[in-house]
């Protein structure tokens, strides 16, 4: 069989992200590329989601072991810091998922990096749908999360900050 | 003078992160705790990319962990400010704001950095560093103008740290090298957004603005306080004790 960039991205979408493992790392959006080498092989291009992530190289591992399951060997992840990573490039489908896993998906519009003091976005609470919350805290359980509260139901839950 | 421009950017992300580190366990409540960690972690990740650039432009074969972990009190090249003593929450807030102020605009003018990689950290990192400056302008302003106490302690730490501020617009040999190759930034340019927006956040921080005075200088140089020696014997034990330890 002749192994295709198709067959390859199929394969990765089984490639879990270490910290939120019901998505994939297609679903987050930090896979770039995918080449063949001359010499045999592939390359996989990834991109941090923020600069400390302890999950990257994890995520590297991963991809690499998943892929060589498959019989394709050898596999380079290369990681790219240009362009920066934003959670516009989430799927549909992974902002699905996350808030079936009860996370706040990232709302959309463009990081406003400018407003200090901009006025809060409107998070919708993952669990009751009400959007009547508050941040708690910017700063969550990873880097790429915001700890908020729900007024309606009253239940804590976490929000993939727009970055 | 490229390797020496990166150290400076990276050096101070590292020692301010790893000062923050400090608080881990220790935050006033568990979302403080969990909030200062998480630019602790931003920086370090900021300059783990630094120092793998820098250990490419060197060309030597030393890696980042050698640049971080192998490098002795005189060759480390950030500013006295980010090695000062956490103190209290208030003079960790104070320190923080009085940096990311700084750090938001340096980030912000490197974007345009003819150099590619140090554009594209810069354009990586202004996203993380938006968060931090937003995070300590909330908390100046909340302890500032929150009770008699918390507003001394503010207060207390302004002035002690203010004297570490004027180094982060003095422009070293490296500093005035990039500019003039148009890979580093105008500090001039810096200052200017610094200005404006410490004054507008001490301002509704019921906070009063310390005069210039004598201004501390010669981080940029390897002339340190005595505190890195500290944080350095702390940071480094492990690999000097262990060599060879990877990130
Ligand atoms: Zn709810």
């Amino acid at each position: 069989m002749v192994i295709t960039k198709e067959h390859i991205w199929k394969i990765l979408e089984e490639v879990p992200d270490p910290e939120i493992p019901v998505l994939s790392v297609l679903d987050l959006g930090i896979v770039r590329d995918v080449k063949f080498l001359d010499n045999e092989g592939i390359e996989v291009i990834i991109t941090p989601t923020y600069s400390g992530c302890p999950a990257m190289d994890m995520i590297a591992v991963n991809i690499k072991s998943v892929l060589q399951e498959k019989g394709i060997h050898p596999v380079r992840v290369t990681s790219v810091l240009h362009p920066a990573w934003t959670t516009e490039w989430m799927t549909e489908e992974g902002r699905r998922k996350l808030k079936d896993y009860g996370i706040a998906p990232p709302v959309k519009g463009s990081f406003d990096k400018g407003a200090l003091f901009a006025s809060e976005r409107t998070v919708e609470c993952p669990q009751c749908n009400s959007s009547d919350t508050r941040m708690v805290s910017q700063f969550g359980s990873t880097p790429c999360k915001a700890l908020y509260q729900c007024n309606s139901c009253k239940e804590p839950f976490d929000y993939f900050k727009c970055h | 003078m490229q390797l020496e421009y990166t150290l400076q950017i990276a050096d101070n992300a590292l020692i301010l992160g790893h000062r923050l580190s400090e608080w881990c366990g220790h935050g006033p409540i568990l979302e403080q705790d969990i909030a200062i960690t998480n630019i602790a972690l931003d920086l370090i990740g900021q300059a783990r990319s630094l120092y793998q650039y820098a250990a490419e432009v060197e060309g030597k074969g030393r890696t980042e962990d050698d640049l971080a972990y192998l490098r002795i009190g005189t060759q480390f090249r950030n500013t006295l400010l980010v090695e000062q003593p956490k103190g209290n929450f208030g003079t960790t807030i104070v320190r923080q704001f009085l940096f990311d102020a700084f750090h938001f605009a340096f980030y912000q003018e490197l974007c345009n950095s003819k150099d590619e990689t140090l554009a594209a950290v810069a354009k990586k990192s202004l996203k993380e560093v938006t968060y931090h400056l937003r995070f300590s302008s909330e908390w100046v302003i909340r302890l500032g103008d929150g009770t008699a106490e918390s507003h001394e302690k503010m207060q207390t730490a302004l002035n002690d740290l203010w004297a570490y501020t004027g180094e982060l617009f003095k422009a070293s040999d490296a500093d005035q090298w990039a500019l003039e190759n148009g890979i580093g930034v105008d500090l001039e340019v810096v200052k200017k957004f610094w200005e404006e927006k410490v004054s507008e956040i001490l301002k509704m921080a019921t906070l009063e603005q310390p005069a210039d005075g004598w201004m501390q200088t010669g981080g940029k140089q390897g002339r340190h306080t005595e505190h890195l020696g500290y944080i350095l014997a702390e940071m480094q034990y492990l690999q000097r004790a262990y060599p060879g330890q990877e990130w």
